[in-house]
Parts: structure tokens; C-alpha cells; sequence
């Protein structure tokens, strides 16, 4: 309990709600949430949330983690179109040691490929401008907080003419995530901690299919220990009283509808592909966005030939069941030992956003991992 | 990448509609504003920045407390800030 009171400013109000989860949890019975978006994540372990909860109440780490989702075949297609003659290739920070079947691109601009991390699609648009005997790709990743920009710079792109600046599109579309997710078999959810910024793009309205179709809540959430802890709040009250309904714990930044005028510039430079292949969840149908034909001439994938090859993830790591939150980060084999945030083998030891580097930097010493440590080290012992 | 940064509008250019000029923490550059659906800015306005687009206006206060948890998760931050101010003065164009 220290550590939260000492870190957070209203102490008061989250023992309150502590006490009215514990309140409304039934005795004998236990409920799973999933947070879906990789920012809660990192709250629930910066500030031991968990330790905050009831036994009774589980939180799972969802694929909300842009990162920590792109399989290594599409690292491997970045790195062929780096490795052409005249190219420059440009993506965000987070990408750089991503791992490929053929290393990350640390390893490519090892090698000598012209590897550039940018911090805004405008920037590589910026850089093709000054560079024009030069091809310009931007690796473009992430849900839909990223997207808008990359269309609106595939926009701008066009209207300037330029000839030598094109997208490799992996944008992935959250809605089909977590349809896969329940789908799923063996996964037993009671519901779902919503994602805050990607909701301020699409809205609660897609949500809707989780309540009504799959009867499960979902509740988005904002970013602090307070939301998280509300939003959990007001699941287990949909649970009492028998419901499932979509609510918004994040009113005051996420509005009903979204942002019409992103979802508009989304939908006229790109179109949803017919399947995509997410790392740990497989191939999910229409779950990710390409360029339309319309803005081919933008469109790196049309420009340049990726082998497009399927690369089976290292067999030691187990970021899928951690994606698909069947495994807590600290239950794949190889987590802090051959896998840390300097020399990560999976993804979700990658990227800040991603559960094992989020449980890595903050949540080892956790009570609840404590106790299940404790709880497990009988069987584990040696005979 | 997923999180937006906040920050504060300090100036709107007087020759561009798709710019305005914020300060985060400290950082001042351009963020576009192309897709805040028709809502008028003003300097002391604040926005949350995705990878130098602004997608939604925010009041103050929620402001300061994203400030705070995002200063509260550091290094991830301080890379996002420093890519920020590497990025340049301003997206041209």
C-alpha cells in the first residue's frame, strides 16, 4: 500500500474504491478483466494496482501494444526495402530493436542500410522533400492514435507531387483484436478495461458489439490509478446488478463519436486488407489497414517487392500467450533471463507500452507476484 | 506513441491553418491541428499530441494530471520528449 499512497495524490478516494470493489465482489467467485491498451498496463505495474485489488479479482494484459504486435516477417520486408540501393527508410523510435528473422534494424543500419528514426510521419515527409534523389519510405505502426497522422501525410504528399515518399502501412485496427481475443478459446473474460487514446479517435460506438454480442462490459478508461481503479469499479456494479453495456469512465477526453475528421482522412487513403498476421494472435481477418489504390503511388509495398515471407516467432518466446493474456509476463520462460529490455527476443519486452518491459522496470516486487511466487514454489522445487 | 502528450498552445500563425505553436515541457515546435474537428484554438488552449498531431483539445486540468503520470513513467517519456525536440523547429510544408 505504501508505495501507491506515497505516489499518488489522492489516497483517500482509492482506498474508497478499493473498499467498494472489494464490496461488490461475491463471495466464492472470481472475475478476469482484460486491459486492452498497453498504457493501463504500464499503470497497473508502475503503481501495483494489483496489490490494490481483491484475490478474487484478476487483471490480463491485452495487445493493446502497437510494438509489440508487428510480427517479425513484417520487420523482415522493412529491412529488404532498407537494404535497396537509394533508399531511406524512417519509423519511430520504438521500432529500432524490434527484433526480425534477420535482426532489427539496429542490425540493418549495422550492415550499412540508411535506417532514420523519426518522430512524426511529417518528419520523413520532411526528409524526402530535402533528399529528392532519394526514395523515402515511412514504417508506419500503431492503433488508431497514429493512423490519422500517416494519412493526413500521405494526403499531404500527394497534394505536393512528390515522387519519392511512400508508406509501409502495418496499421492494425483494435476493434478486430479483440474480437479475436474473444473468440479465443479457453480465455474466460468478464470483461474489458477500454483503451483512452484510441477512443478519443473511434468513439465508444464500436464497442457496442462486446456488450451486446458477446455480453461482456466494457468500460474505457483513462490513464491514471484512479480511472483504472473505477473503471474496474464499474464493471464488477454492470456484473451485480446484470448488466453489460459500454461506459465511459473518460468522459471528459473521450467523446461518444470519436473524431470524425481523423476517421474521415483514415478512410480515404486507406482500406482495410483482407487478413493480417499479428504476432501471438495469428491471422486476424480485416484487422489491419493498407493504402488504397487511389494513393498507390504512395504505397511502399506496391513501390518495392516485399517478400512478404511468414517468420515463426523465436520458439522460446511466449509473447503470444502474454498478447493474448493466457501467460503473466513474469510465466514465459525466458522473461528476465535471455529476455530483458536491452537484449529483448520478444516484443513486449520492446517497447515501453509492451506488459514484460512495463512488469520488468516496475512490477517484480509486486505483493500479488510475491504471494503467487510463494504459492508456486513447492511444485517448483526440486525433488 | 499510444499516449498523447499534452501541450500547450502558445501561438496560432497568422499564414497557416494547418499549424499551431505548442510548448511541452518545455518543448517548443509546431504540431499540426488538421484533425481537430472544427474547434477553435487559442494560445493557453491545451491539446493531446500524438506524433506531432494534435487529435483532441483537453481542458487544464486534465492537462496537468497526463503531464504528471507521463513524467511519472520517465525514460519512455524522456525519449518521446527528446525525439520531439530533434524532430526540428517545425513540420514544413
Amino acid at each position: 500500500m505504501m508505495r501507491f499512497v506515497d505516489e499518488y495524490r489522492d489516497a483517500d478516494k482509492a482506498r474508497a474504491l478499493s473498499a467498494a470493489i472489494a464490496g461488490l465482489c461475491e463471495p466464492g467467485r472470481t472475475y478476469t478483466f482484460m486491459e486492452v491498451c498497453g498504457g493501463h498496463t504500464h499503470t497497473i505495474y508502475k503503481h501495483g494496482l494489483e496489490d490494490h485489488l481483491p484475490e478474487s479479482v484478476t487483471l490480463v494484459h491485452g495487445p493493446g501494444c502497437p510494438v509489440c504486435v508487428i510480427p517479425m516477417g513484417r520487420v523482415d520486408d522493412a529491412i529488404h526495402i532498407a537494404e535497396r540501393p537509394g533508399v531511406i527508410m524512417t519509423s519511430f523510435g520504438d521500432m529500432t530493436r524490434v527484433p526480425g528473422g534477420r535482426g532489427s534494424f539496429l542490425d540493418a543500419a549495422a550492415r550499412g542500410a540508411d535506417i532514420r528514426m523519426v518522430y512524426s510521419p511529417l518528419d520523413a515527409l520532411k526528409i524526402a522533400r530535402s533528399n529528392p534523389d532519394r526514395q523515402v519510405v515511412f514504417m508506419a505502426i500503431g492503433f488508431e492514435t497514429t493512423t490519422p497522422s500517416t494519412a493526413v501525410t500521405v494526403l499531404r504528399a500527394a497534394a505536393e507531387g512528390l515522387r519519392n515518399f511512400s508508406v509501409m502501412c502495418n496499421h492494425v485496427m483494435i476493434i478486430p483484436a479483440i474480437t479475436a481475443i474473444l473468440d479465443s478459446p479457453g480465455l474466460r473474460l468478464d470483461g474489458f478495461v477500454g483503451p483512452g487514446h484510441v477512443s478519443t479517435v473511434i468513439g465508444c460506438r464500436p464497442y457496442e458489439f462486446v456488450a451486446r454480442d458477446y455480453g461482456r462490459p466494457l468500460v474505457v478508461a483513462g490513464f491514471e490509478p484512479l480511472d483504472i481503479l473505477q473503471a474496474i469499479h464499474m464493471l464488477l456494479l454492470q456484473i451485480a446488478e446484470g448488466r453489460s453495456e459500454v461506459e465511459n469512465q473518460y468522459a471528459r477526453v473521450v467523446p461518444w463519436a470519436g473524431n470524425p475528421r481523423a476517421l474521415r482522412a483514415v478512410d480515404e487513403v486507406m482500406e482495410p486488407r483482407p487478413r493480417f498476421e499479428w504476432r501471438g494472435l495469428g491471422s486476424i481477418p480485416r484487422s489491419a489497414l493498407r493504402i488504397r489504390e487511389k494513393y498507390a503511388a504512395y504505397d511502399a509495398e506496391r513501390r518495392f517487392d516485399v517478400p512478404g515471407g511468414r517468420v515463426a516467432d523465436p520458439k522460446a518466446c511466449q509473447c503470444g500467450e502474454v498478447l493474448k493474456g493466457a501467460l503473466k509476463p513474469w510465466e514465459c520462460k525466458v522473461f528476465g533471463t535471455a529476455c530483458t529490455p536491452e537484449t529483448p527476443i520478444g516484443t513486449c519486452m520492446v517497447s515501453s507500452e509492451g506488459a514484460c518491459a512495463a512488469y520488468y522496470n516496475f512490477g517484480r516486487f509486486s505483493r500479488r507476484r510475491v504471494r503467487e511466487a510463494s504459492r508456486e514454489a513447492p511444485r517448483e522445487a526440486p525433488r | 506513441m499510444c499516449l498523447g502528450i499534452p501541450g500547450e498552445i502558445v501561438e496560432i500563425p497568422s499564414d497557416r491553418t494547418d499549424l499551431a505553436k505548442v510548448d511541452v515541457s518545455g518543448v517548443r515546435r509546431a504540431v499540426n491541428i488538421d484533425l481537430l474537428d472544427g474547434q477553435p484554438l487559442r494560445p493557453g488552449d491545451w491539446v493531446l499530441i500524438h506524433v506531432g498531431f494534435a487529435l483532441s483539445k483537453i481542458d487544464e486540468d486534465e492537462a496537468r494530471a497526463a503531464l504528471e503520470f507521463l513524467e511519472g513513467i520517465g525514460q519512455a517519456y524522456e525519449d518521446e520528449l527528446a525525439a520531439l525536440r530533434d524532430s526540428g523547429p517545425e513540420p514544413e510544408g
